[in-house]
């Protein structure tokens, strides 16, 4: 296994910080963070803070602090103190490298799991500061490069990926017609009103994961969905700029994405598996937009399949006979309770599912959540250092025999793959609707019409 | 020394007790207020049920899994918080105080319950105390006021003990109880002791989010 980051101060080179940090003057700083505090909060971060008892008892919570020998610098009340204690005691008259370094805290060494939160006696949301804390990073201008890059890309396109408008639905159409090679009466039916769901996918579905929206297509198909994709902006659910506290882009990219889904008046959205997206749509966006809940009801991929495989509207030839692991992501168990539904589906489609331990709300974070792996290379080891503890317990699960590690989170499976590789852990990352894919009951094919 | 004690028992005493009552009460809706002005949706998540599920987990000794892998600072917070608490309303002496001011005739504990129960906070005053200075992830983000506090809490528990026992001049340790006493009601509202006040709701609002929203456990 690899040395634990005892080496932290490496010099990291990342132009959004960099450039953004050098342009800032005392004054702004000040002007700044007191405008967000003023403005923008209130009862909730106040009351957080003067009931904190600084009593550690959260630090236990935390990956980072977990795979950092138990450095304190890495607990999530160490993050607080080390960012907005400060802000709050010295009233915002903070220097350049203070943001900088709170910057790397904030956007870093915090996947905004909220573990935590259920450690904490009082419950205080460690992940709300923290996400102030990147409000006002914003604000400063001081985002790091990439995931300020993926922010750009959502208010330019609407999408995460600089996906252009034609090349959407030439993906789609182009997993149609490969599609069509094993099942030739398929369809992606794009603008489908009245459809009874419509199906939303991440950008890098599209950008490089086609394959993903085949599976989905095929999955459809076979359990005989009324589904439809829109062929316009909208489509993409994902959602940096809710990591980056770009809060007013948040609103526009969720605002398109429910919009497109009345526009096409179908019942429900369904989504694929992704967990960040989940948070967006289902948590943080439609409370920007002022809806206590989504205006219009959102089905994580878990959940669909879990209601597909329930009715029997798929049938599976024959169960997965590796025995399989299952990560529960963040995002959609400690934020959406899916966890006993992934176990039903999974259950559904494997042999043989050993659990790693924690699990369900408790599982620790993949650490590239909460827009981290967004982040980009500059802190891929910040990542994986961070997350020694995560390769310690799949190397104990895989101990146990589980050779392949299902994540339904595209987030978790970028993440896991780096700790996957960089610790040598040797497990196989599969997505529920890889495996569901490859175990379900499809129509048969005469031999001759495949090609 | 009788002027001081009729002093501290008397004007002292009042103005502690308002400044108690009048600064929580200044706290609680000074934070509904803002939640009124600025966060008005918390409102709409806040759910009983799911409030009560987490306050009631939290205030069960070993209910979550944070108070099991803690077992002993388990024990102590909760045995330190049960006589913190109980210990100065039924104490016998502070009964026939409540008698004599106010007729309120209550339940008093026999006095040998009650030297345990103060032996028991102090204890865990010092158990506190160690654990700031031992433990790096407390001792990183202890501040002074940390260990202020935790001299506010113990200090009428210590003087107490000492003016009860009579050990040296009880006069003036009666007297400093009294005053530590009052310090400590005065300090509740606007030190972090406030936490007394405030994690119930806190509590109940992660409760709901998790509950309500999350469809998760949030212990």
């Amino acid at each position: 296994m690899a040395e634990p980051a005892k080496s932290e101060e490496k010099i990291i080179s990342d132009i959004g910080l960099d450039v953004g940090i050098s342009k800032l003057t005392d004054d702004r700083i000040e002007k700044e963070i007191n405008s967000v505090i003023k403005n923008e909060t209130g009862a909730r971060l106040k009351t957080y803070v003067e009931t904190c008892i600084h009593c550690g008892l959260c630090s236990e919570a935390c990956h980072y602090y977990l795979s950092h020998d138990n450095d304190p610098r890495f607990s999530p009340v160490g993050k607080v103190k080390q960012t907005m204690w400060e802000m709050l005691r010295k009233k915002g008259k903070v220097s350049p490298d203070f943001i900088k370094k709170a910057a790397i805290i904030a956007h870093t060494e915090c996947n905004l799991c909220k573990r935590c939160a259920q450690y904490c006696p009082f419950g205080i949301d460690i992940a709300y500061i923290i996400t102030v804390v990147r409000r006002i990073i914003h604000r400063l201008g001081c985002t790091p490069q990439y995931i300020q890059d993926t922010a750009h890309s959502h208010s330019v396109t609407m999408n995460q990926m600089w996906v252009k408008g034609d090349e959407w639905p030439d993906t789609l159409q182009w997993q149609e017609e490969e599609a069509q090679a094993e099942i030739p009466t398929l369809r992606i039916p794009l603008e489908k009103e009245g459809a009874d769901i419509m199906y939303s996918v991440i950008a890098p579905e599209p950008k490089f994961q086609a394959q993903l929206i085949y599976q989905a297509a095929v999955i459809m198909d076979v359990a005989c969905v009324n589904w439809t994709m829109p062929a316009t902006m909208g489509w993409d659910n994902s959602d940096m700029a809710m990591f980056t506290g770009d809060n007013e882009i948040m609103g526009r990219i969720k605002r398109a994405h429910y919009e497109t889904a009345s526009r096409l008046k179908v019942k429900r959205i369904v989504m694929g598996e992704c967990g960040h997206a989940f948070r967006s749509v289902y948590d943080m966006g439609n409370r920007w937009l002022g809806w206590q809940m989504p205006p219009i009801p959102i089905v994580h991929a878990i959940d669909f399949y879990y209601e597909i495989l329930k009715e029997g509207r798929i049938k599976i030839k024959k169960k997965y006979e590796t025995p399989v692991t299952l990560h529960d992501p963040c995002n959609v168990v400690r934020g959406g309770g899916l966890h006993e539904k992934a176990r039903y589906v999974v259950n559904a489609i494997c042999e043989n599912l050993i659990e790693m331990h924690p699990n369900r709300e408790h599982n620790y974070c993949c650490c590239a959540g909460g827009g981290v792996i967004n982040c980009g290379p500059p802190y891929k080891m910040t990542r994986i250092n961070g997350n020694r503890v995560k390769a310690e317990q799949l190397f104990a699960v895989k101990a146990r025999g589980a050779k392949t590690l299902i994540a339904p989170c595209h987030n978790c499976h970028s993440g896991l793959e780096d700790i996957n590789h960089h610790y040598g852990i040797g497990q196989e990352i599969k997505f529920i609707g890889d495996i569901l894919y490859e175990v379900m009951e499809k129509p048969e094919v005469e031999e001759g019409e495949k090609e | 020394m009788h002027d001081l004690y009729n002093f501290v028992t008397g004007p002292l005493a009042w103005a502690a007790f308002i400044v108690f009552i009048a600064g929580s009460l200044y706290r609680l809706i000074n934070m509904l207020y803002l939640v009124n002005k600025k966060e008005k949706f918390i409102y709409t998540y806040m759910s009983f049920k799911y409030s009560f599920r987490s306050i009631f987990h939290w205030i069960t000794p070993f209910a979550t899994v944070n108070w099991q892998r803690h077992p002993v600072l388990t024990i102590v917070t909760f045995a330190f918080h049960i006589c913190l608490i109980i210990t100065p309303v039924f104490l016998l002496s502070h009964a026939i105080l409540w008698d004599e001011s106010w007729n309120i005739s209550l339940w008093a504990l026999p006095d040998g319950v009650a030297d345990i129960m103060t032996l028991v906070v102090v204890g865990s005053c010092i158990f506190f105390l160690v654990r700031r200075l031992v433990l790096p992830e407390v001792q990183y983000v202890t501040s002074a006021s940390d260990y202020v506090i935790l001299a506010i809490v113990a200090a009428p528990f210590i003087t107490g003990f000492i003016a009860y026992n009579q050990w040296i001049n009880y006069q003036l340790f009666m007297i400093l109880h009294i005053i530590s006493g009052e310090i400590m009601l005065v300090a509740i509202p606007f030190t972090r002791l406030s936490h007394m006040l405030f994690s119930p709701f806190t509590r109940a609002y992660m409760g709901s989010e998790f509950g309500g929203v999350r469809n998760a456990k949030d212990w």
